[in-house]
């Protein structure tokens, strides 16, 4: 055997070794699971959670805005809402009209005759306390943050009101408080649910169409909502992998 | 207050965010970059025609720097925790960086290069002035007397090297302002991956016109000739400037139109209803083709000087109006429609207020009489001859 082929069958075995291990290495590394956001479980040991919303079930009571508001102590006035109500009326000539008077708290009263609907339904809004929360990424002093649990929330405190989060969320969710002058939004009533009670929203709900619950635990309500329904997101195409499900979400609703 | 809105807009969306302050805000920093970039022209691209200019343009920078912060302080909910985004900045916020990206720009850039540029003649005034000026002067020097030939060379060597750092500071500067806008994706008219290149080039463009304007103005309050061949080099570079700007956001408006993504309609109807005025006619017409048309002819066509300094002093403050609403429809015009894509709010600006017209008006003059309080400080028509000094 020449020398030379020995030379290049070693070389050849020690390269191949080193890929083989490299590969091996590389694989081992945690970071490039991180490359891909589905691959991270978020909170594995507590409660992770999140809100179902059967449209199905909504009535448009404006229940729900209302006691929002009282539990939480916001402006009454009409331009500042934690959760509302829209009303979404698909007309036979396919267009749509979408109406929120006060957030639907004093209720809706349907403008167009009814010989004109093709259909009328109900959509709930609130904070989606994304996963990946734009709003989160933005704040520059990073006075809004996820709580252990998943819920997007804001340190008034530490907030300097610069309003990049108000316009970073892309479902309208936050608003400046006309008294604090900082920004404010849904905490998933934070100070209820960690007393074991249901966010208020979900308390006052006539007919059971919001649903709170942990999605890390198999039993909840919502995973077994998620399980039962074909859900859906608002606005999947933002990638912020929001954590409220709807049920009966048509495309018409924006 | 519902009278304002057509169609249907989330209920929080009703009031404008960012308000004129937020229009400032850009519009400042672009001219500060701007006027950098021409500065640099002389120094590191030696374009010693505009060797007249250098420091005026240096010293508008740092005056209208000196202010940029101001609207935007003073526009925050909280303006006393300002200081938070220096001590706490949340790093994965397009916003967090800037009060770094500020103070590196006026420290470390601006004020250290205007301070080489000077310091030979601030020794040297501090030993010619009398009474309080020739204190003011000692401590301007910071204590550096030296100003051998070999100081001076190094003067010169480091001024060099902070001009050569400070051109991509200053399209980090503003580039970095037109991220915070374009990384917006919940905002389908910020949203653009352009957003910084066409702030860059906007900026250049304000900048460069500014000084134009600041240096006709100097010479014609101080009634001094104008040096043509420098005038004439600055209004070809704004001209080039402008070509440049208009493309990118001509290119930015016909990915829009070719693409016509979900957004379409709104933004369609937004820039053909409620910014009609401000894009078509102050932004793109008056502000872009005008001057464009105008600094084009007068490069085709050989006028006399007088036209020449009575277009350019048109244009320069045609562009410097046009980059205002290109701000303006930014910032505003981003805000007057709902991220439902299915309406729109009013943005009705007020006289009076901290948001108002009168406020925006200050901060648009407070930056002039910093400028003239520094022209009277550091006269760049009083400086010592060079002649003894190193040759630049």
């Amino acid at each position: 055997m020449a020398k030379s082929e020995v030379k290049s069958r070693r070389r050849f075995l020690t390269d191949a070794a080193l890929l083989t291990g490299g590969i091996f290495v590389a694989s081992g590394l945690t970071p490039f699971g991180k490359l891909l956001y589905a691959t991270e479980r978020k909170n594995p040991n507590g409660p992770w959670y999140g809100m179902g919303i059967d449209l199905e079930k909504c009535i448009g009571c404006g229940r729900c805005a209302d006691a929002c508001k009282s539990e939480n102590g916001v402006s009454r006035e009409p331009f500042f809402f934690r959760t509302w109500v829209e009303q979404y009326t698909i007309l036979n000539d396919g267009s749509v009209k979408i109406t929120s008077p006060n957030g639907g708290i004093d209720g809706f009263q349907q403008q167009v005759p009814d010989a004109d609907i093709f259909k009328s339904f109900f959509v709930p809004k609130m904070c989606n306390h994304c996963e990946k929360s734009p709003c989160i990424q933005v704040c520059p002093v990073g006075a809004t943050f996820d709580s252990p649990e998943g819920v997007v929330l804001v340190d008034p405190n530490y907030c300097i009101g610069c309003r990049y989060c108000v316009q970073a969320c892309p479902y309208g969710c936050r608003y400046i408080d006309p008294d604090s002058h900082v920004v404010d939004k849904c905490t998933l009533c934070y100070h209820r649910i960690m007393k074991g009670q249901l966010p208020a929203c979900v308390e006052v709900c006539p007919t059971g169409a919001k649903i709170f619950g942990d999605l890390n635990d198999p039993n909840s309500d919502l995973v077994k909502f998620k399980k039962e329904y074909s859900w859906q997101v608002l606005k999947p195409h933002m990638n912020t992998d929001p954590k409220v499900y709807y049920n009966g979400l048509r495309a018409e609703v924006k | 207050m519902l009278s304002k809105v057509d169609g249907y807009i989330y209920p929080n969306e009703i009031e404008l965010n960012w308000s004129i302050l937020i229009v400032l805000y850009p519009y400042i920093t672009g001219l500060v970059a701007g006027a950098f970039i021409l500065a640099s022209l002389e120094r590191v691209f030696k374009v010693r025609v505009l060797r007249p200019t250098y420091t005026i343009a240096l010293i508008t920078a740092l005056a209208f720097l000196l202010v940029a912060t101001m609207p935007l302080i003073s526009h925050l909910g909280k303006p006393l925790r300002f200081f938070e985004i220096m001590i706490t900045p949340h790093l994965t916020s397009a916003m967090a960086i800037f009060g770094y990206v500020y103070i590196w720009y006026l420290m470390v850039v601006l004020l250290l290069e205007i301070w080489f540029d000077y310091r030979r003649d601030l020794v040297l005034w501090s030993q010619e002035k009398t009474g309080f000026m020739k204190h003011v002067y000692k401590i301007l020097t910071l204590g550096v007397k030296d100003i051998s030939p070999k100081a001076l060379k190094w003067d010169d060597r480091l001024g060099y090297a902070i001009t050569v750092i400070g051109i991509p500071s200053a399209f980090l500067l503003h580039g970095y302002v037109g991220f915070i806008f374009g990384s917006v994706k919940a905002n389908p008219w910020w949203s653009t991956v352009l957003m910084p290149v066409i702030f860059i080039f906007s900026a250049m463009v304000s900048g460069i016109a500014l000084v134009m304007f600041v240096y006709m103005m100097i010479n014609y309050i101080r009634k001094k000739l104008i040096d043509m061949v420098c005038l004439d080099t600055i209004a070809k570079f704004l001209l080039v400037a402008l070509i440049l700007d208009f493309a990118l956001e001509g290119l930015d408006q016909i990915h829009r139109i070719y693409e016509a993504e979900e957004s379409f309609q709104i933004l369609d109807l937004l820039v053909k209803g409620k910014l009609t005025y401000t894009l078509f006619i102050f932004q793109w017409g008056m502000g872009m083709l005008v001057p464009i048309l105008t600094l084009a002819y007068l490069q085709m066509f050989k006028s006399n000087a007088r036209l020449r300094r009575i277009l350019y002093l048109i244009s320069s403050a045609l562009v410097l109006i046009g980059i205002f609403f290109m701000r303006w429809n930014v910032v505003i015009g981003g805000q007057l429609f709902s991220k439902s894509l299915v309406g729109f709010t009013t943005f009705k600006l007020k006289l009076i207020g901290s948001e108002g017209i009168l406020m925006t008006v200050v901060w648009l003059v407070v930056p002039f009489l910093i400028l003239i309080f520094l022209l009277w400080l550091l006269p760049p028509w009083k400086r010592h001859p060079e002649e003894a000094t190193s040759d630049k």
